[in-house]
């Protein structure tokens, strides 16, 4: 391969949002008639480089070298007349209008400064009929499934007849049958001669599809390898990397026992159609459960389920051996269970609220709203939980957005805190903060377990849930797959092998 | 085959509008004498012109996703700029006209671009224009203007003739080209196509590269003009200008729209289901003049009631057509 030419070179690109440098002097490199992989966790800066590619985001340093001519990418339309045309993870088509008006629309055919129909109806079937797809064209994009949205969403892409396909997470809700028919399609695109960068988490079909994979980890560039010569152990563990030295602070002053406790929650066959698949699972109170997997395994999945903040459509929960299957999150709440989101952005912080104010919410909420808290109050239990997490600044009135990562995360978990929840489920809470504070969060776990509170901690740093879980649920594809005790001899390269699967 | 035949989901609050009209229409001709005639249903255009107008424009608007409040005022300035030029300033039509056209053109694209460039929800933008428009009115003049010109008299009075005895009026013709322009806008020209992209899904619009800014200023820009043009009509039917024409009209407009059936949440709608909101806002009209005894707030009412079900069949509409999908 590297005797041809390359298609695209990306060299020492580097995107910065406030306070976070989302791509720091990453390269990548696309040759025709390949299909590359981009590899990494969440957060790991494959968004905003596909972002930076198709003209979305602007960057603030590197360059972008196209079949040999450096070249600046001004909006999407601009990638797409360069032939970068891409498949997002969330169909980026306009589901109400017609098949044909979605590959079309932007660069429709005219005929005597008309939009002519039927020319575009009768292209339209021959580009699906190439990508072995039968459909009407004149029907709304809604009446269909999914997977062949996708593939109009394809046809599209090629009608530009593009050069690059970037496919972000193109089977996430895909079935089986249906992935196949797609990897028939790229391997037909491929001998075509494109360059396809391809986004997945299911690592069996980067080694099914893929020929080369870029691995980027925290927005920094680690590696280009073939696919064929690297391991998945050795891949995940690219992915996912390992800051140990980071965690010394740490130490394991955990039990590493589950001794006879009472059991606060249990999962009996509990499961939801496209999301997990159904799963038992128990907690015990002065539990600490690491959920290891990796991203799109279904932890987030459960966590929801278990929170209310999705419901379940088969099995049982009970909670102290009552059977509740909560709809709501209020539910979860009353029943004394706490949940702080992964996306700390989107679901957990008010970012016009202040320290306070967000520190108090659920504590009303278990309240009931008529029951007012008298400021005086309010200021004192945010005080108290301010110095508690050495929160910074210690202001109670300062906006939250205002604050770091890590203190924002320490607000989330003062917002539960207060209402002295007996389970606490935390989905990635020591994500995109400083080392610090991912220290001082996990030792808060550490003495909240001695309290007797149950807790489900979901991480993807491996290191972080061996140091300090009881017990681990190893998740991967949508599924709980194996559970183990967490013993001296457990070490992160068994973890990474049951998540990676397949051996 | 049989898919051609089955109804498509989405047309479904077209053809309920459609078949709502038709049944008033039968329900005045039975009860009233007199309802039953070409001359009744041709004056539902007389009276209603300036909202068709106005509709066209807004459907566009509530096509995209947005909101234009507006028009009212539009409609309002409108008049009072017309009538101030014409009989204060004895300017002549062939100034007055395009000068009159202007008004809400130029507030609409100052609109469009507000809610582009700056990221402002058009709801608090086209508020603060319906508020300016208003105001402005009021200060060429508290008072009624009365317009007394040959070319205004003509436009208001001039009947043409179709067979059969009846007749239309000037503002109808016009009414009707601007509709016909407006559904070849719609169906048949990328700036059209565009806006339905934009109401399904203004993320998706960008990632396809459409010129989702571009559009949105001129769609903010036309409902301008159809507003002021709305207002030329609303004066040639009225003969005056003054401050508190039109007052509320922006309201009725939306109402007509969603009648209509266009999606408030936009990417799904007809400019011709608009042509049939408004008729049926003018039939309930209608058939209360002929009633005699009823109050003319009970076209509120018979509003009120339409509008909650057809909002609800809107919803279940989507809820039905989502759930659709989730089997597939």
């Amino acid at each position: 391969m590297p005797e041809r030419q390359p298609r695209l070179v990306m060299e020492n690109i580097v995107k910065e949002f406030p306070g976070v440098r989302a791509l720091s002097n990453v390269q990548l490199s696309l040759y025709p008639g390949e299909v590359h992989a981009l590899m990494g966790e969440n957060g790991a800066g494959k968004s905003t480089l596909i972002k930076v590619l198709t003209g979305v985001y602007s960057i603030d340093n590197g360059s972008v070298v196209l079949d040999g001519k450096t070249v600046h990418i001004k909006n999407p339309q601009d990638a797409q007349e360069k032939g970068i045309s891409t498949v997002y993870q969330e169909v980026n088509l306009c589901t109400n209008l017609s098949v044909t008006e979605n590959i079309f629309i932007g660069r429709e055919i005219k005929k005597h400064g008309r939009l002519a129909w039927k020319e575009m109806h009768k292209r339209a079937e021959a580009l699906l009929a190439s990508l072995q797809l039968k459909i009407d064209v004149t029907k709304l994009l809604s009446s269909y499934s999914v997977a062949i949205q996708q593939m109009v969403a394809i046809a599209r892409a090629l009608n530009v007849s593009a050069q690059i396909l970037i496919l972000d997470e193109p089977t996430s809700s895909l079935d089986r049958d249906e992935v196949k028919q797609l990897f028939s399609v790229i391997r037909k695109l491929k001998k075509d001669g494109l360059a396809i960068v391809f986004v997945s988490h299911f690592l069996d079909q980067i080694y099914e599809i893929t020929d080369r994979l870029t691995v980027l980890r925290n927005g920094e560039w680690i590696g280009e390898y073939m696919t064929e010569e690297l391991d998945r152990v050795d891949l995940v563990s690219k992915m996912i990397g390992k800051e140990l030295q980071e965690l010394e602070a740490v130490t394991k002053n955990v039990s590493h026992e589950s001794a006879e406790r009472e059991t606060f929650l249990t999962a009996d066959q509990v499961g939801l159609k496209g999301k997990i698949h159904p799963f038992n699972f128990d907690l015990k109170k002065g539990e600490i459960v690491g959920f290891a997997g990796l991203l799109g395994s279904g932890r987030t999945e459960i966590a929801r389920l278990l929170f209310g903040a999705d419901k379940a459509d088969q099995g049982t929960i009970k909670i102290k051996g009552e059977k509740l299957n909560f709809s709501s999150p209020r539910q979860a709440i009353v029943n004394n269970i706490g949940f702080c989101s992964e996306d700390r952005k989107a679901e957990g912080i008010i970012p016009e609220l202040t320290v306070r104010e967000n520190i108090i919410l659920a504590i009303q909420s278990v309240n009931g709203w008529f029951r007012y808290i008298s400021k005086t109050k309010q200021t004192k239990i945010a005080d108290e939980y301010i110095e508690l997490l050495n929160i910074s600044p210690a202001n109670p009135e300062q906006l939250i957005k205002n604050l770091s990562g890590g203190n924002q995360q320490k607000v989330m978990l003062a917002r539960w805190l207060v209402t002295d929840p007996e389970l606490l489920i935390l989905d990635e809470p020591t994500r995109g903060i400083d080392i610090g504070a991912k220290t001082e969060i996990m030792k808060l776990m550490t003495e909240l377990s001695q309290k007797n509170k149950a807790i489900l901690f979901i991480s993807s740093e491996l290191e972080e849930i061996l140091r300090t879980s009881h017990r681990i649920a190893v998740l991967r594809d949508r599924k709980k797959v194996s559970e183990y005790q967490n013993q001296k001899g457990l070490t992160q390269q068994e973890l990474m092998k049951e998540m990676a699967g397949g051996m | 085959m049989i898919n051609r035949l089955s109804i498509d989901y989405k047309q479904l609050p077209l053809i309920a509008t459609i078949a709502l009209f038709v049944l008033m229409f039968s329900f005045g001709s039975l009860r009233y004498t007199g309802f039953f005639s070409t001359q009744v249903f041709l004056n539902l255009f007389i009276d209603n012109a300036f909202l068709i107008v106005v509709a066209v424009g807004m459907t566009f608007v509530i096509l995209s996703g947005g909101i234009d409040l507006s028009v009212g005022s539009v409609i309002a300035l409108t008049s009072m700029v017309a009538a101030s030029l014409t009989m204060e300033a004895q300017l002549s039509p062939v100034i007055v006209v395009p000068i009159s056209l202007l008004v809400g053109t130029v507030l609409g694209m100052v609109q469009g671009s507000l809610i582009h460039f700056y990221n402002l929800q058009p709801f608090i933008v086209t508020l603060a224009g319906m508020f300016l428009a208003r105001g402005l009115s009021y200060v060429i003049s508290v008072e009624t203007i009365a317009i007394e010109h040959p070319f205004f008299s003509y436009m208001a009075s001039t009947q043409i003739p179709l067979p059969g005895g009846t007749f239309i009026s000037i503002s109808v013709v016009i009414a009707i080209i601007i509709v016909i322009i407006a559904i070849f806008l719609g169906h048949f020209t990328k700036f059209g196509r565009t806006i339905y992209a934009i109401g399904g899904s203004e993320q998706s619009a960008m990632l396809m590269g459409l010129p989702v800014g571009r559009t949105k200023v001129l769609i903010y820009t036309l409902s301008g003009f159809c507003a002021s043009l709305a207002g030329l009509i609303f004066t040639f039917y009225m003969l005056s200008g003054y401050g508190l024409h039109a007052n509320g009209m922006e309201l009725d407009t939306i109402a007509a729209v969603v009648i209509g059936g266009t999606l408030l949440t936009g990417g799904a709608g007809y400019v011709a289901g608009s042509v049939v909101g408004v008729l049926i806002l003018g039939i309930i009209q209608t058939i209360i003049v002929f009633e005699g005894t009823l109050s003319s707030w009970w076209t509120k009412i018979a509003i009120g009631v339409l509008l909650f079900l057809f909002i609800v069949l809107q919803r279940i509409i989507v809820i039905r057509s989502e759930k659709k999908q989730a089997k597939e």
